[in-house]
């Protein structure tokens, strides 16, 4: 059975702000569902009480002290910006 | 003295030290060599030849000071998605072709202030995603050994760079081998510390809880020589583990007898190409001989690897390429007349297919009503691969195997089916997982010539057994180290 339809493609490109031609959504389709296939491999393993690891090394919350200090100014904040004008980022009108 | 650019670190530095050799000479030769290979091999994207120059004559001069830093005077290159302030930092994308980062990465800061010279930026798969190279949209990588085979991936500039004598020694990144496969197709050491272990500050991301920068080196002296530079808490990635760095050079030549080597049954089954099978047995036999124990092990989820990984890495990789908006630096469709078209349109016109991919996978995985079955799922079975390695190192200090089940495969070979690409990743990725230190140096060659690497897995933080295993087995096959038929002329 197909893990994950063209329809869905579509729904997740969308979410993932992709567009994807015609010709990139059906090999995208076809990928998906060859790497989803194999993702049922791991219905073989019983996980019933095993809690998820989100990281590799044991790490407790870390804090640093609540000061100010130097941060990127403007003019270099601004230098990689494909559209500013020199105050701020530029988009297209939103409302 | 051997050709300038064949030397070591360690070699270099004596004769530097010695004044054999000036760091111009020494800069100059490297120079030449990527003017006269780097357009066949595409192991650069940028040379930053008039600082290297300059930072050689401040040497020569003595404005610099040749006897205060460990890497004073030696020629590195880094992998382009290291962040470099005022050098162009691309991570093998479109999307960032013309991004120059306003600082350092930490590893960065510190090859400066150990005293090292940039050479340059090499080249990658987009994003580190990837085990062939032949996702830059730069170009693929050619494997110096045999220019039709992908030099491994993703720091496959890297790896052909050090290979290919285009530098002294380089640095690499590593989420699920990144660091290991290209070492051992390329036939150079390449390690992948613990994580944390090296500071992921300015190191563009892929998969956070993945990524892990470490040392490519013609040898292991030199892997625990750059490893000794990188290594060490940096307050700035709140990751990195707060354990002291060790001068990681010292132990090395301590004796390995009595030294528990595991050979996970999993890592030795059918399946792997019999040349590598036959080589990583005779590795073992080479341990033994030298005084080690060897002890069967098991890691039983071993084939559940693949799947974990490549259910977590592009969930991780989903939610951190969303930065990449058209926005804040980066390529920008400019056409665009309303926001959502400005982000579809840039990230669809910045992004190759592979980072696409895995983006879409991830954003599946990660999407409600498929989180638990997927995402949660592969964070369970982590943890499942994580005990196997705990229970391992019970009865061993260090583990080996194979790196990747074949050695260098042709160019274009793999690249209709990403699930066979992905499967090549067997061997590095359980130990990328569970955040283990894990080491590729060269065990043999096959018939056809190409070099085979020799994988040594240890504990967290166990980078110095690792490295002590890694330098005696250097050492008793050293006699039979080959280097690739680069023509000197291309």
């Amino acid at each position: 059975m197909e893990k994950i339809s063209r329809e869905e493609v579509r729904h997740v490109a969308e979410l993932a702000r992709l567009r994807l031609d015609p010709q990139e959504e059906s090999a995208m389709t076809r990928h998906l569902n060859m790497i989803l296939e194999y993702m049922e491999k791991l219905n073989e393993v019983d996980t019933s009480d095993v809690p998820p690891t989100t990281h590799a090394i044991p790490l407790e919350n870390v804090f640093r002290s609540d000061q100010v200090t130097d941060s990127l100014d403007r003019d270099r904040a601004l230098a990689n910006a494909p559209h500013s004008d020199g105050v701020n980022f530029i988009v297209p009108k939103v409302i | 003295m051997a050709s300038v650019t064949h030397m070591t670190i360690h070699e270099l530095r004596e004769a530097l030290l010695a004044k054999k050799l000036s760091v111009s000479e020494a800069v100059r030769a490297y120079l030449e060599r990527i003017e006269r290979l780097n357009p066949h091999l595409c192991c650069f994207l940028t040379v930053t030849a008039d600082q290297a120059l300059k930072d050689a004559r401040d040497y020569d001069n003595s404005r610099k000071d040749l006897t205060a830093s460990p890497l004073a005077g030696v020629p590195i290159a880094v992998k382009d998605v290291l962040c470099t302030e005022g050098i162009r930092t691309t991570c093998g994308s479109k999307i960032l072709e013309n991004f120059i980062p306003p600082y350092d990465a930490t590893v960065v800061t510190r090859l400066k202030s150990s005293g090292a010279v940039l050479l340059g930026k090499t080249n990658m798969d987009e994003f580190a995603m990837g085990s062939s190279n032949e996702n830059s949209a730069f170009g693929p990588v050619r494997n110096p050994w045999d220019p039709d085979r992908v030099p491994g991936g993703s720091s496959g500039g890297s790896a052909a760079a050090v290979a290919a004598d285009l530098c002294a020694a380089a640095l690499g990144t590593d989420t699920g081998g990144s660091i290991r496969q290209p070492a051992s197709f390329c036939g150079i050491v390449g390690l992948k510390p613990t994580y944390g272990r090296v500071s992921r500050y300015g190191l563009v991301a892929f998969a956070s809880s993945l990524d892990q920068v470490g040392p490519m080196t013609k040898d292991v002296r030199d892997a625990a020589l750059l490893l000794s530079v990188i290594a060490g808490h940096d307050p700035k990635d709140s990751t990195s583990v707060d354990h002291p760095a060790e001068d990681y050079t010292a132990a090395l030549e301590a004796p390995i007898t009595g030294l528990r080597i595991g050979m996970p049954k999993e890592y030795f089954m059918e399946g792997t190409d019999p040349e590598v099978a036959e080589a990583t047995s005779k590795a073992c036999r080479i341990f033994r001989d030298l005084g080690a124990e060897l002890v069967e092990v098991s890691l039983p989820h071993t084939e559940y690897g693949v799947a974990a990984y490549y259910i977590i890495a592009p969930a991780e990789a989903s939610s951190n390429l969303a930065r990449y908006d058209g926005v804040k630096y980066g390529y920008r469709f400019a056409e665009a007349r309303d926001l959502m078209t400005l982000y579809k349109e840039s990230r669809s016109r910045g992004f190759g297919a592979e980072v696409k991919r895995r983006i879409m996978l991830g954003t599946y995985c990660l999407s409600a009503g498929y989180y638990d079955a997927y995402y949660r799922k592969a964070s369970q079975v982590r943890t499942l691969i994580r005990r196997d390695f705990t229970e391992a190192f019970q009865k061993c200090d260090v583990l080996i195997g194979p790196v990747s089940p074949t050695p260098a495969f042709k160019i274009g070979e793999k690249t209709d089916n990403p699930l066979q690409m992905y499967l090549n990743d067997i061997f590095t990725l359980p130990a990328s997982l569970a955040g283990l230190p894990g080491l590729s140096l060269p065990c043999g060659y096959t018939s056809a010539g190409l070099p085979i690497g020799l994988q040594i897995l240890g504990p967290h933080l166990g980078e110095a057994t690792v490295l002590k295993a890694a330098y005696h087995f250097e050492q008793a096959t050293k006699t039979e180290r080959q280097t690739p038929p680069v023509p000197e002329t291309a």
